[in-house]
């Protein structure tokens, strides 16, 4: 606590604040400038030099009820497929992880599949299924209680759709979960192991709830990935969702452009609350890790600040070199080891 | 106490070995810890003493040799002459009567203080949550940590995780206790307060095997003292004993390093 110069009078002396000048940027006014001036001249030119935006046509057509309907479609593929695919993913990664190891090599055979193949291809294949598979009969076998199911009356395009974009989202979906498993620490895995847990519970009640901190943002990412991939789902062919509708009003309008701009603009729309979503999703799951907010304070608090008021009785105090007494304050410097 | 010291061991190792490939860690390591006494075991890094402590909670598989805690069979069932690998869930039951203690901690940082203690007992034992949380409170005023009981692990300094890791492991009321360098990873100054803390544990009767380096600790509280060096166990007996005069080559070299 001694300073290199000076004795004890002038420990408390305040030190002379830096009364630094600022450093210049020029270069990055400059730049701003540019980039303000081109971004300008673009929206002028896009505005009233390029009739084929149309912009009117823009205006008629974002909250028509076609296209909100459409919206409707593509943030429930997104929202089931995704739901779907999380889970699936989750057990395909716990499944990776297992100690069984025919488990964990139908996680590898089914990632290999899914990852390897074009979801364009899959969501055809999908199309095709009640083609293919005209009826599914179950049955107990050596009976002849069965029961025969036509697939096409099973499965609607809309649910293949939803299918498909699942099953093929559910192998990233486990790469995902599978980094933030290995991401969480080892002794984390022994400690639960030590205190008697079995495998289910260290993995549900340990493991997985620190590896979500990890696997929360990629999610993010993914969420927004599936808005946007809901638009091949024609392959299917479902037809309903934001970029199918807004082909087909523009097949009758012969104004293509338009309906695009429209069509871009609510898939920013949604990504942009997709994005707040996650930050609080984030912020949940941090909880107990950041950083010591009591022994982060600078350590020059405990000498110069002094806690006004009235200890708490039990609380330790202690007399300053000019008299006055003082509270300990919680944590003070780092480390504590307690009142 | 001569009551508790009478009976079955509470450890028994019988010529243990563990491997690691063609490496060797523990070769033929047998000794044994009676009910309430403590066990420090001393030695150099890489002499196998965090091994054999893992193995006594099946952490780790040995290889030879037996070893009992409780007179029960370790990790494995006997039927006549076979020896049949454990089923997990058997094991973990075993666990449950062995409390264990780590250098890193390893406390879940997603939890308060108080839920790191709850835990293993809400999953695994019966009674209502107020009665568990109770009995957890009294665990961390044990520990001298009521007031901390909702911070979480990141909010407390490396001695108070420890002695929340500490209330952890006692927690299911085990009837042995592993450390297995409880101080190491500690701010000097903060060494004494989870001392304090084991040195009540053994008080109270808890029968404890700590590795150790703080020969201040083992002299004071351990009712015997084994020095391992190389998988081996070189030299054992009374720890003042064997601190102030020892007998092989190998702990007198140690020893001159670390007093």
């Amino acid at each position: 606590m001694s300073h290199p110069t000076g004795g004890v009078d002038d420990q408390h002396a305040e030190p002379e604040a830096i009364q630094a000048i600022r450093r210049k940027h020029p270069w990055r006014f400059v730049l701003a400038v540019v980039l303000v001036v081109l971004a300008a001249l673009f929206v002028y030119d896009a505005a009233f030099n390029r009739p084929v935006f149309a912009w009117p046509e823009v205006g008629k057509y974002l909250f028509d009820t076609r296209i909100i309907g459409a919206i409707g479609y593509t943030l429930q593929l997104t929202v089931y497929s995704m739901i779907i695919a999380i889970v699936l993913g989750v057990l395909l990664a716990v499944m990776r992880q297992s100690p069984n190891p025919v488990v964990k090599a139908v996680s590898w055979v089914y990632l290999w599949l899914f990852r390897g193949t074009p979801v364009y291809v899959q969501l055809t294949f999908w199309g095709l299924v009640t083609v293919i598979y005209k009826t599914i009969t179950i049955g107990i076998p050596f009976t002849d209680a069965v029961v025969t199911l036509t697939t096409k009356d099973l499965l609607s395009y809309y649910t293949l759709a939803i299918i498909g974009l699942a099953l093929n989202e559910a192998a990233y979906m486990a790469e995902i979960v599978r980094a933030g498993l290995l991401a969480v620490d080892k002794g984390q895995d022994e400690a639960a192991t030590a205190l008697g847990l079995g495998w289910w519970h260290t993995m549900t009640r340990v493991v997985l709830p620190q590896a979500m901190r990890v696997i929360i943002p990629p999610t993010g990412n993914e969420v927004i990935s599936m808005l946007k991939t809901t638009s091949l789902v024609a392959a299917v062919p479902f037809i309903g969702e934001l970029f199918t509708r807004q082909r087909d009003i523009a097949a009758v309008t012969y104004q293509p452009v338009p309906m695009l701009i429209v069509a871009s603009i609510w898939y920013l729309v949604i990504t942009s609350i997709l994005m707040v979503g996650q930050y609080y999703l984030e912020k949940h799951f941090a909880k107990g890790i950041g950083q010591r907010p009591d022994v982060q304070r600078p350590s020059v608090a405990t000498e110069t600040i002094t806690v006004v008021g009235e200890a708490e009785p039990g609380h330790p105090t202690y007399t300053e070199e000019d008299g006055r007494t003082s509270i300990v304050p919680p944590h003070s410097g780092t480390g504590g080891g307690g009142r | 106490m001569t009551e508790t010291l009478t009976g079955t061991p509470m450890v028994r190792a019988e010529a243990i070995s563990k491997s690691y490939g063609s490496n060797e860690v523990l070769k033929s390591i047998s000794l044994e810890v009676k009910r309430g006494e403590v066990l420090c075991l001393v030695g150099p890094s890489g002499s196998g003493k965090s091994t054999f402590l893992r193995c006594i909670n099946h952490l780790e598989t040995i290889n030879a040799g037996r070893l009992w805690v409780d007179g029960e069979l370790v990790g494995y069932r006997q039927h006549g002459d076979k020896i049949y690998e454990m089923h997990p869930k058997e094991a973990a039951k075993q666990r449950r009567d062995i409390g264990m203690v780590f250098q890193r901690f390893n406390l879940f940082p997603h939890k308060t203080a108080l839920e790191n203690v709850m835990m293993a007992p809400t999953l695994l034992k019966k009674g209502s949550k107020t009665a568990l949380q109770s009995r957890a409170m009294e665990l961390l005023a044990r520990v001298g940590l009521a007031d901390r009981h909702d911070y979480y692990p990141a909010h407390l300094s490396g001695g108070q995780q420890q002695r929340v890791a500490i209330a952890r492991a006692l927690a299911m009321d085990p009837k042995l206790m592993l450390f297995d360098e409880p101080t190491s990873a500690l701010d000097p100054e903060l060494v004494g307060e989870v001392l304090d803390v084991m040195k009540g544990l053994a008080e109270s009767g808890m029968t404890m095997i700590v590795v150790t380096h703080e020969m201040g600790f083992a002299k004071q509280v351990a009712d015997k003292l084994v020095f391992m060096d190389g998988g081996v166990v070189v030299e054992s007996g009374d720890p003042v004993e064997v601190l102030t005069n020892p007998q092989r080559e190998r702990t007198k070299a140690f020893l001159s390093k670390v007093l």
